[in-house]
């Protein structure tokens, strides 16, 4: 094996990476109001390996300990740390410094159209009321079979891309008509909705169907695609809406 | 919006959003002036050929290449979203379809703009 005089083996690379936090507190600071937002700029050094999620981790335990976000997992998996990451809703987790042009500031934002409660930290109540609304759970009538309920691979493929949401709230809150009409019930409801309207072992279809076919309901979507291109788990969010606006008209699933 | 909210970073689904809504309150504004000048004959006949002489000026001109220009992106790119609402090719093949209206949309204009704007300014 070569090794480059350079760049030991082992050894990774760093970068100097400025990161702007839209920040607020609701209590407020010395310096500020309860409740006014400003950005705030941070210089952090990383590892070229690194994603926002450290920056923030890094600005978080060493610079700042009041910079509010969530985060569980750190791998893309538990949908805590969505946020508008240079302008685009992505994980904290998910999104490489390196692949976001680092040698200009990264900014980062809460996500839109929910409340904000503290720095990038959103209220998702309203967020989860919606996708309650829809039912995420299986219907059936009749008694419980004693065996498991079987279904072919080909109609476990129907609901296959629906079945991978984490509840990340990236699509929802990436929605132009979801900003500025806080009744629709924005893209992931549609999505979980589509995983059980979808499902041949499901018999609720249509509670769900005519739950979605309210004014507040699928026919809001305007197809702008920002919620296929926001979401974390490459769900094609558009794709799942429009099946179901098919299935109101045809009938057919 | 709150101060210094960013724009969003959408792509061409967005953006088409934003020029489907604009070209269509731009057509309803039109539409509704249109009513109200034709309806304006019933009323008097005069004022109404005063109306219509006005339209003749170049400003009116402007707008007449504005008033075609929206209404040819709004018909193409509706029917790119009826398209993208009834087949999954077209669904996953939608930005460029966007490129597909804008060309339509380019190809139609430079038909019709040279000539309206020779009617206009130079009375042809």
């Amino acid at each position: 094996m070569t090794v480059t005089e350079d760049a030991p083996v082992g050894e990774i690379a760093t970068l100097n990476v400025t990161i702007r936090i839209k920040r607020m507190n609701p209590e407020g600071t010395p310096a500020r109001a309860p409740g006014e937002s400003y950005w705030e700029e941070f210089h952090v050094e990383a590892h070229a390996t690194d994603r926002v999620l450290d920056a923030l981790h890094t600005i978080k335990w060493q610079e700042d300990g009041s910079l509010t976000f969530r985060r569980s997992c750190a791998h893309g998996v538990c949908g805590s740390d969505a946020m508008r990451i240079n302008a685009k809703n992505r994980l904290a987790c998910k999104a490489l410094l390196k692949d976001l042009n680092p040698s200009r500031p990264i900014t980062v934002e809460p996500i839109a159209g929910l409340p904000v409660v503290k720095d990038l930290v959103v209220d998702m109540e309203p967020f989860f009321a919606s996708y309650r609304e829809i039912m995420p759970f299986l219907v059936t009538t009749g008694h419980a079979p004693t065996r498991e309920r079987l279904q072919s691979p080909e109609d476990r493929a129907k609901f296959d891309d629906t079945t991978k949401c984490i509840l990340c709230a990236a699509c929802t809150t990436a929605c132009p008509v979801f900003w500025t009409d806080g009744q629709y019930f924005g893209p992931q409801a549609i999505v979980g909705a589509h995983r059980f309207i979808f499902d041949s072992r499901d018999e609720g279809q249509w509670d769900r169907l005519e739950i979605l076919n309210d004014k507040a309901g699928v026919w809001k979507c305007r197809t702008a695609f920002n919620c296929t291109e926001a979401c974390p788990r490459g769900i094609e969010v558009t794709k799942a809406i429009s099946e179901v606006k098919r299935a109101l008209t045809t009938g057919e699933f | 919006m709150s101060p210094g909210h960013m724009l969003y970073r959408g792509r061409e689904g967005m953006w088409m959003w934003v020029v489907h809504r604009v070209t269509g309150v731009a057509i309803f504004f039109f539409l509704l002036i249109h009513v109200l000048d034709t309806s304006l004959v019933r009323v008097s006949p005069e004022a109404y050929n005063e109306i219509i002489a006005s339209y003749k000026t170049p400003l009116y001109g402007l707008i007449e290449a504005g008033l075609v220009a929206a209404i040819s992106l709004h018909a193409f790119n509706g029917l790119r979203i009826i398209a993208v609402d009834r087949s999954a090719w077209a669904l996953r093949h939608q930005r460029m379809l966007v490129w597909i209206v804008w060309g339509i949309f380019a190809l139609l204009m430079a038909g019709f703009l040279p000539r309206h704007l020779m009617h206009v300014f130079g009375g042809a």
